[in-house]
């Protein structure tokens, strides 16, 4: 445990309101994100978050530091979710690397095959972007935002879990490994689909559109 | 060392961008991107993919909820 988080710890201890009125809604974000992963909606990943601290609450004085306090919490809301997943039938999405992840993660159509003049190559280059596109408050990037959420929406569970909580959310690779139990490797592969499918309907969506 | 193909090249794209690409494999992705422009294009809108994915809000706990556990925490801890 590094030196914030005894203090945080202390201060938890001590009743610090202050202190857990900061990391409830820090953590809860994250910790959202994680428990719909498990949940079939996200009223249900919301009350999951909420017993999570109340266990948090109950068992501070008994945590030992053996592990990081946030690596603690997390694993109370990964048990709590699971169970809560088990009564709504829903199969456990970390179990293992599903079929999902093997193979090429942009559509191969987009690439010259073995007979053409470049195998490999792009049948046709990417088209540009609109440059309105990043303006920031333009028409465009608006629409362009909601369609970034929609694709997010759209992902398989594990992919939209680990983007969300890479590139939405800012976690280090490190975090989020130890947040989903998972390998660097693993992360890599989820993430990297991830960001090829979102950028591939954003392409989409600018094409037609 | 064979050159990168496109295709390839898109399978690397996150590694590269997490710079975990050992040294052979940065090579063989500079030297395809010296002469790719829809790669460069390619990678340049992968950017800004994280860009737009940065600005999309996420829910946290509702204010009710934070409530109630701001009460639970001052009971549990008086």
């Amino acid at each position: 445990m590094g030196r914030d988080e005894e203090e945080l710890l202390a201060a938890l201890r001590a009743g610090d309101e202050a202190a857990f009125a900061r990391i409830v809604s820090e953590w809860s974000r994250p910790m959202l994100t994680l428990a719909r992963s498990f949940v079939s909606t996200q009223a249900s990943a919301e009350e999951v978050v909420q017993e999570t601290w109340l266990a948090v609450l109950k068992g501070l004085d008994r945590f030992e530091g053996r592990s990081s306090l946030r690596t603690w919490v997390y694993r109370i809301l990964v048990n709590t979710a699971k169970s809560r997943g088990v009564k709504e039938h829903r199969t456990l999405p970390w179990s293992s690397v599903a079929g999902e992840d093997s193979g090429p993660s942009l559509d191969p159509a987009l690439f010259q095959s073995a007979g053409e003049a470049h195998p490999g190559g792009w049948r046709a280059a990417p088209s540009a972007w609109p440059g309105e596109v990043m303006v920031e408050g333009s028409v465009l990037a608006g629409e362009v935002r909601r369609e970034v959420r929609t694709a997010l929406e759209q992902l398989p569970d594990r992919q939209r879990t680990v983007l969300t909580l890479r590139d939405v959310l800012g976690h280090t690779s490190e975090e989020v490994c130890e947040m989903l139990d998972i390998s660097q490797a693993n992360q890599r592969v989820l993430l990297h689909r991830a960001r090829t499918a979102v950028r591939a309907g954003l392409a989409d969506y600018l094409e037609v559109g | 060392m064979a050159a990168l193909t496109c295709q390839e090249m898109v399978e690397l794209v996150t590694d590269y961008l997490e710079d975990n690409l050992g040294w052979r494999d940065r090579r063989r992705v500079a030297k395809h991107l010296s002469v790719c422009d829809p790669c460069v294009r390619y990678i340049e809108q992968m950017r800004e993919t994280l860009d737009l994915l940065g600005t999309v809000p996420v829910e946290t706990l509702s204010p009710e909820a934070q409530t109630t556990l701001l009460d639970a925490f001052r009971d549990l801890r008086r």
